[in-house]
């Protein structure tokens, strides 16, 4: 039992905490990062690629650099601070996480040292319009043809599709609907014949794509994993970047959190600080309580998120979801609720971050989704 | 960061479990785990079982019978205590008085005390609040006046638990009425067969007999029973007040009542089948296991960060413990409550005898009693109100 930083990781932590400030701690750049092409600034994803970042999880022997989930953790604690725009958790986590845990040789020595150098963008093509939160639901096809495959169907909401280089698709080779056997990952080019995308914002300023697929022909070698049986290596990426997602909420939450409290220390009315009156006091307090426990269950996914038993896994990270999309939805109120009218103003950086955290609720299944989970389980208290 | 166990924690969990299964006797554990009241030879016989293995004052310094633990190993131990309904070493004897004595006490108070203490040969309780110092307690008024070499005690406290089992209580007691109300409270160990000193019971809402009011007329107290320095009590209470670091979330017990709760609704009937088979059930203990989790691994942040903290000083996250630690216990005998369901009606002490034997499971009674007994958990130690405005003043700053 030790909750204490490496000294590489301390190292680590302090570096991305340098480039995120210098990169947003200045809100109003934030706002002009989001009008570039991509909604993002191009060298901000180099000065990643310099810190190593983007090859952070990836093993030494394909090019990256050997972190693990709680390396992850730290970058996307400060991910969520800085209200970071780029397609980390769509390039590095889940493209990166299905060719670093379901690529062949050949795959990770092409793609890997890529997207570590910064040269190539992945996102990941898989929700579609009827299947909500339940990852077996895929009807796009995969016809299986002498040369490889061709995909047909329709895909939703694939984070940061628009500007990805490479988008790794899902798709049914064989079975019904939403039957857990059948479902195939394919790496495609973006700038594939018959591969139609069109990129919108979302909420939160960041970007995600609608993907259409016509008679897309894929290459035998384009597949990941054995075609057909791909769900349980979705799922564990999913739950990588469910982990993921935690810690940058944890981190959006904190800010948010200092933040308000700063707010309530200056802000005067009746001729004192409002932060002296014990019903806003309490509010505060309570936010911290939220907070703690979002950061102990985010801390508990970082250590479930490469636990062998795939069942204990997902219902661990499950309950992290919960406890994350809990704490951020009760904490994104009371910000906004503490803060007063500023807070509902566009260029105040609260309502930002209070967006960014309904977001996250929403991304890889909801609270209700994931306590059904929970509780179809054999329940988290039976310890050691 | 690792926050798995290490082999040696593990091992030592499965020794501390099957000692509890083995030595305490069975019929103690299952009546703590109905929520019934147990009597004192029962406490003092599970106390003793613990005190004979090393185990009733672990925190204690060496010389009086502690053990050069981690704070990950003290905590397995109070956790499987918890875990198997084992009523806890006296916390007014383990976890308050003994703990000030050790530190500043005198050698002969300590030898005096210290080892009859540890082995519940003396059954303390404790002498804080008073009638108009609740959450305020530095406004408490009983006083201690010097007569030659004894102090003369006047005055009431409240909410006094298990006074009535009590052989000595240990006193907050104003010596100075001139000074700043935190300057002028000593700390007093007072025998309970006094003459002057009078217990009068309390029933709570739940029909128990657990706290007590009593009453000092003219109670003559030997100045050797002076803790320390005179004045200087406050200082020895917030010690006693911070010690409870690791224990507060009681999140053993939650685990316990939990996994009770799991057994009776699979044992409940409900529609077609048992309770157990209602999604809306599941999901609502799934919530709770969820909270209680994340609140496991906030005290294990918590326990794993007081390895170095010089002993005593408070930690301002026990606040955040206080207030989720006691929810999730209100919410665990809520549950408990709504599985009797209507069987959680009949009350479990009718005076008449009419309800022996019991209308329904005989668990049922006791769950309602549990729920309404629960309530407490929230305002004592520091009401969580309080440990709101602890945490606004001392952690947020504001």
């Amino acid at each position: 039992m030790d909750f204490d930083l490496s000294e590489e990781q301390r190292l680590l932590r302090d570096s991305v905490d340098r480039m995120i400030d210098d990169a947003y701690g200045n809100f109003e750049m934030r706002g002009s990062y989001m009008t570039e092409p991509r909604g993002f600034a191009e060298p901000l994803w180099a000065r990643y690629a310099e810190l190593g970042l983007l090859g952070l999880p990836f093993a030494e022997a394909d090019g990256g650099f050997g972190g693990g989930p709680v390396e992850t953790m730290l970058v996307m604690e400060a991910v969520g601070r800085g209200l970071a725009l780029e397609p980390y958790l769509a390039t590095v986590i889940l493209g990166g996480g299905f060719v670093r845990l379901g690529g062949t040789a050949a795959q990770k020595q092409r793609i890997i040292p890529r997207i570590a150098d910064g040269s190539l963008r992945l996102a990941f093509a898989h929700g579609e319009p009827q299947a909500r939160y339940d990852l077996a639901d895929v009807a796009t096809t995969a016809r299986e043809t002498g040369a490889g495959f061709v995909l047909d169907g329709a895909k939703t909401l694939a984070l940061h599709g628009d500007s990805a280089d490479l988008l790794v698709i899902s798709a049914r080779i064989r079975g019904e609907r939403r039957a857990r056997d059948g479902i195939a990952l394919f790496l495609v080019n973006a700038d594939a014949p018959g591969l139609a995308r069109r990129g919108y914002r979302t909420q939160d300023g960041q970007r995600a794509a609608e993907v259409t697929l016509s008679d897309v022909r894929v290459p035998a070698d384009g597949a990941i994993g054995v075609p057909g049986e791909a769900l349980a290596l979705i799922e564990q990426v999913v739950d990588i970047a469910l982990a993921a997602v935690s810690a940058e909420a944890v981190g959006a939450m904190q800010a948010l959190h200092t933040m308000t409290v700063e707010y309530l220390k200056t802000r005067k009315q009746f001729g004192v600080p409002i932060g002296s009156f014990q019903a806003l006091q309490h509010r505060a307090a309570d936010m911290l309580v939220a907070l703690e426990q979002a950061r102990s269950m985010a801390m508990y996914a970082a250590m479930m998120a490469d636990a062998p038993d795939a069942t204990e896994r997902h219902a661990a990270i499950a309950a992290a979801k919960v406890q994350v999309n809990d704490s951020a939805r009760m904490i994104g109120q009371a910000a906004i609720q503490l803060h007063g009218g500023i807070a509902m103003t566009r260029d105040y950086k609260a309502g930002h971050y209070f967006k960014r955290l309904t977001m996250i609720e929403s991304l890889f299944g909801d609270t209700d989704h994931h306590l059904r989970t929970v509780a179809a389980g054999e329940g988290l208290i039976e310890a050691v | 960061m690792d926050l798995r166990f290490t082999p040696e924690e593990i091992a030592f969990r499965r020794e501390v479990r099957a000692f509890l299964r083995r030595e305490i006797p069975s019929d103690i554990r299952r009546r703590l785990s109905e929520g019934r009241h147990l009597s004192k030879q029962d406490m003092v016989t599970c106390h003793r079982i613990l005190n004979a293995r090393g185990w009733a004052v672990p925190h204690w310094p060496r010389e009086w019978g502690g053990q050069d633990w981690s704070p990950v190993l003290h905590y397995i131990l109070q956790e499987e205590i918890q875990r198997a309904a084992v009523p806890p070493p006296l916390p007014f004897n383990v976890s308050m008085v003994g703990p000030v004595i050790a530190q500043f006490g005198n050698e002969a108070q300590k030898r005096r005390f210290l080892p009859a203490t540890a082995n519940i040969d003396m059954w303390w309780c404790q002498g804080f609040s008073e009638p108009g110092a609740g959450s305020d307690l530095a406004s408490l008024r009983t006083r201690a006046e010097r007569d030659g070499d004894h102090y003369v005690v006047n005055g009431q406290k409240t909410w006094t638990t298990l006074a009535q089992h009590a052989d000595w209580i240990f006193c907050l007691v104003r010596t100075n009425r001139e000074a700043k109300k935190q300057e002028g409270i000593s700390f007093l160990l007072i025998d309970m067969a006094t003459p002057g000193i009078t217990v009068r019971p309390i029933i709570t809402i739940d029909g128990a007999h657990e706290v007590n009011e009593v009453f000092f007329d003219d109670v003559r107290v030997p100045i050797e029973n002076l803790v320390g320095e005179e004045n200087k009590g406050w200082d020895y209470a917030k010690f006693l007040l911070g010690n409870e670091r690791t224990g507060i979330a009681r999140i053993g017990l939650s685990k316990e009542r939990i996994t009770r709760a799991k057994q009776l609704a699979r044992a409940t009937p409900a529609g077609d089948g048992t309770l157990w088979d209602d999604p809306d059930f599941r999901k609502r203990v799934a919530l709770i296991e969820v909270q209680l989790k994340a609140l496991e691994i906030t005290q294990m942040r918590v326990v794993a960060g007081a390895r170095g903290r010089s002993a005593g000083k408070p930690d301002p996250n026990s606040s955040i413990l206080k207030i989720k630690g006691s929810e999730l216990q209100q919410a665990t005998t809520e549950l408990l409550k709504d599985i009797a369901g209507p069987y959680g009606l009949p009350a479990a002490d009718g005076h008449d005898g009419a309800n022996e034997p019991p209308v329904g499971p005989d668990w049922a009674a006791f769950a309602a009693a549990m729920y309404f007994n629960y309530r407490k958990v929230s305002i004592y130690g520091g009401s969580n109100e309080i440990q709101r405005n602890i945490i606004a003043k001392a952690f947020l700053g504001l």
